[in-house]
């Protein structure tokens, strides 16, 4: 199996440079491999979040190495990370960030629109095939403010497949919804793990979904336990 | 999604017609101002055409005078001494030296379309027991009209001029109790009493200039004031009214006359308008930077509100400046729709301030000038003032921290 991911002594540290200056990441080592479906756990403030944005490119670390897709991702700049993070990661995230300006569909499309700049009909049949099945095709030309939570979350995980990602982070994605739409939720980025491939990296803090995953990381003070 | 825009235009107009009420409200403050400077600049320039219409249909654009008469000491002769001080000589009526040569040349000219000579002095004028003092303008009708248009004046009789006759004011009329075809008498020291028949009667809209101002025939006015085959003054009009300064400046710089433009004898009016204009000047700057301020707040508000957008597009890929385009676009479009509607609101309201307001007489108080430079002018700078605006909200968006952003 391909590695995807390859984290070598990351550490982070937080308000660098002055007296507040806390390391939250101790210098973490991990790889994932292609295909994988990990739940990342731990206590509250261990570093979960932190690692997270990191891995995404959201965030840089204060030390270590960073290898997505064979790229070494210290070498770049902001342009070509932010290139890297469109090209190769899907999000989802704990509120369901949807844009609410836009409908479910137009959401999903929106990474690709970003991408490549103006709307076209291959995009849209994406976005469309994509909605459909996260199977709500029938709330394809809501607004994302008339939609359940689940539904939202949903919406998300299609969202963040619009790119065919190698990876997608989803940062406590059912911490927020009901057990059942959690149950649907969990149960829908496992069926597509399944399908297509894709690798997950899902936070969580319910042991009952972190079982049915691949492989459990446990972070604690900053490390991989 | 419209296929042709660009993202940072379907972004931004979602991101406008999204939070609707604040847009609107902007919207509303930019058409205000937009509206007051459009009003404004066009009744401004409605009021200062009228003006300069009416001045240049009542005055020759230039006119040539003899030079000032000044005295001239005899010096340097043995047992004369100069005087301390040398008294002012009175200005004599005279006669330009040589006029038709100078008129010939005048016509010559590219820049002067028409010269009429004229002879003008003071007179009396007599109707019974009432005595008015009177300026005689011995004019050519045929080319004097058409520097002066007298017959657009007429109120009464029509401005032909009889070898007899005599075109006189409405307020000298009244003062002399006389009306259309009336005899009066005009009396100069020289030539002594006349008597003119009154021609017609005009209306210049200015009460100094109907109870003085008449004309005859120059033959007239030349035997009448002692001027045989001389004339006081030349008449021009000229192609470029605003270059009349320069023009007379030549003029006078390459013949033995005085030439003064309608410029220079109505300085006060263009004081006035320089005045104005100033004024006119701020109160677009302030309009102006309100207009600016109030975008860049709402826009700053909106940068806060969208944050978490704002982190997940960042997220998504989207690009540093392709937000800041994003943002930027929505201060233009928030000024340009403001100025396109505040255009057709300060259109609006001049068409019915001038179909409204009217002078004494009923009519109007300014032409109605409605040019599609001054929109054009002013949506272009509202434009350019609303992008301006959106620079600091946009960089703010642009440089949002996304891991801050969605932590929210
Ligand atoms: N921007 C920041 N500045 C300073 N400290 C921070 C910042 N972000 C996070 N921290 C700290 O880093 C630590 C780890 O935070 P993080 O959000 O990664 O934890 P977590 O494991 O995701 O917790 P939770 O399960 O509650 O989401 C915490 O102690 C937090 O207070
Ligand atoms: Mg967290």
């Amino acid at each position: 199996m391909a590695e995807v991911l390859r984290l070598e002594g990351i550490r982070k540290s937080y308000n660098v440079g002055t007296p507040v200056e806390t390391e939250v990441l101790h210098g973490i080592d991990l790889s994932i491999q292609s295909g994988d479906f990990l739940a990342l756990m731990g206590p509250s403030g261990s570093g979960k979040s932190t690692l997270l944005n990191i891995i995404g490119l959201l965030d840089r670390p204060t030390a270590g190495k960073l290898v997505i897709d064979g790229h070494d991702t210290g070498a770049l700049g902001d342009a070509a990370l932010t290139k890297l993070r469109g090209q190769t990661i899907g999000f989802v995230f704990q509120y369901h960030y949807l844009i609410s300006a836009f409908t479910a569909l137009e959401n999903v499309m929106m990474p690709m629109l970003v991408d490549r700049g103006h709307p076209d009909d291959e995009m849209q049949a994406r976005a469309a095939a994509l909605i459909d099945r996260v199977g709500l095709s029938r709330w394809a030309n809501n607004s994302a403010s008339n939609m359940s939570g689940g539904q939202q979350q949903r919406v998300a995980i299609a969202r963040a497949l619009a790119m065919n990602p190698n990876l997608v982070l989803a940062d406590e994605p059912t911490g927020n919804l009901d057990t059942h739409s959690a149950e649907a939720v969990f149960a829908l980025m496992r069926e597509i793990n399944r399908e297509r491939g894709t690798t997950f990296l899902m936070v969580t803090h319910n042991p009952g979904l972190a079982e049915r995953c691949d492989r459990i990381i446990e972070v604690v003070d900053g490390k991989v336990a | 999604m419209k296929r042709w825009l660009p993202f940072e235009w379907i972004a931004a107009v979602r991101f406008l017609l999204d939070g609707a009420l604040q847009t609107l409200v902007i919207v509303g403050g930019i058409a205000i101002g937009v509206g007051v400077i459009v009003f404004m600049s066009a009744m401004l320039s409605g009021l200062q055409a009228n003006f300069i219409k009416r001045v240049l249909t009542s005055q020759p654009h230039i006119q040539l005078v003899p030079p000032d008469q000044v005295a001239r000491p005899l010096r340097d002769e043995a047992g004369t001494f100069e005087a301390a001080t040398v008294q002012r000589p009175t200005q004599r009526l005279i006669s330009i030296n040589q006029w038709p040569k100078i008129r010939a040349e005048m016509q010559t000219r590219p820049d002067v379309i028409n010269a009429a000579a004229t002879a003008s002095g003071s007179a009396l004028a007599l109707r019974g027991d009432a005595s008015r003092a009177i300026t005689l303008n011995g004019i050519e009708p045929d080319i004097y009209f058409k520097i002066v248009k007298v017959p657009d004046y007429m109120v009464a009789g029509d401005s032909q001029i009889t070898t007899e006759g005599i075109l006189i004011g409405t307020e000298l009329a009244r003062d002399l109790g006389a009306v259309l075809g009336d005899k009066i008498i005009v009396n100069t020291p020289i030539a002594g009493s006349r008597i003119l028949t009154i021609n017609g009667i005009f209306d210049l809209g200015n009460k100094g200039a109907n109870q003085r101002t008449t004309f005859v025939r120059l033959r007239n006015a030349q035997s009448m004031l002692g001027l045989i085959g001389g004339v006081t003054s030349i008449d021009l009009t000229v192609n470029d009214i605003y270059n009349a300064d320069v023009i007379a400046k030549e003029i006078q710089a390459m013949l033995p006359v005085k030439a003064e433009s309608w410029i220079s004898t109505n300085a006060q009016f263009f004081t006035a308008v320089q005045a104005q204009q100033n004024s006119n000047t701020l109160i677009r700057l302030f309009v102006g930077l309100s207009v600016a301020f109030g975008i860049a707040a709402v826009l700053i508000v909106s940068v806060i509100q969208r944050s978490k957008d704002i982190g997940i597009l960042r997220a998504m890929g989207t690009r540093r400046e392709q937000i800041l385009r994003m943002f930027l676009i929505q201060g233009g479009l928030l000024a340009f729709v403001g100025a396109l509607i505040g255009s057709a609101l300060g259109a609006l309201a001049l068409i019915m301030w001038h179909r409204y307001a009217r002078q004494v007489d009923g009519s109007e108080l300014f032409p109605l000038i409605l040019e599609t430079r001054l929109f054009v002018m002013a949506s272009v700078l509202a434009t350019a003032t609303g992008i301006a605006a959106a620079i600091a909200p946009a960089l703010r968006a642009a440089r949002l921290d996304p891991v801050v952003a969605i932590r929210g």
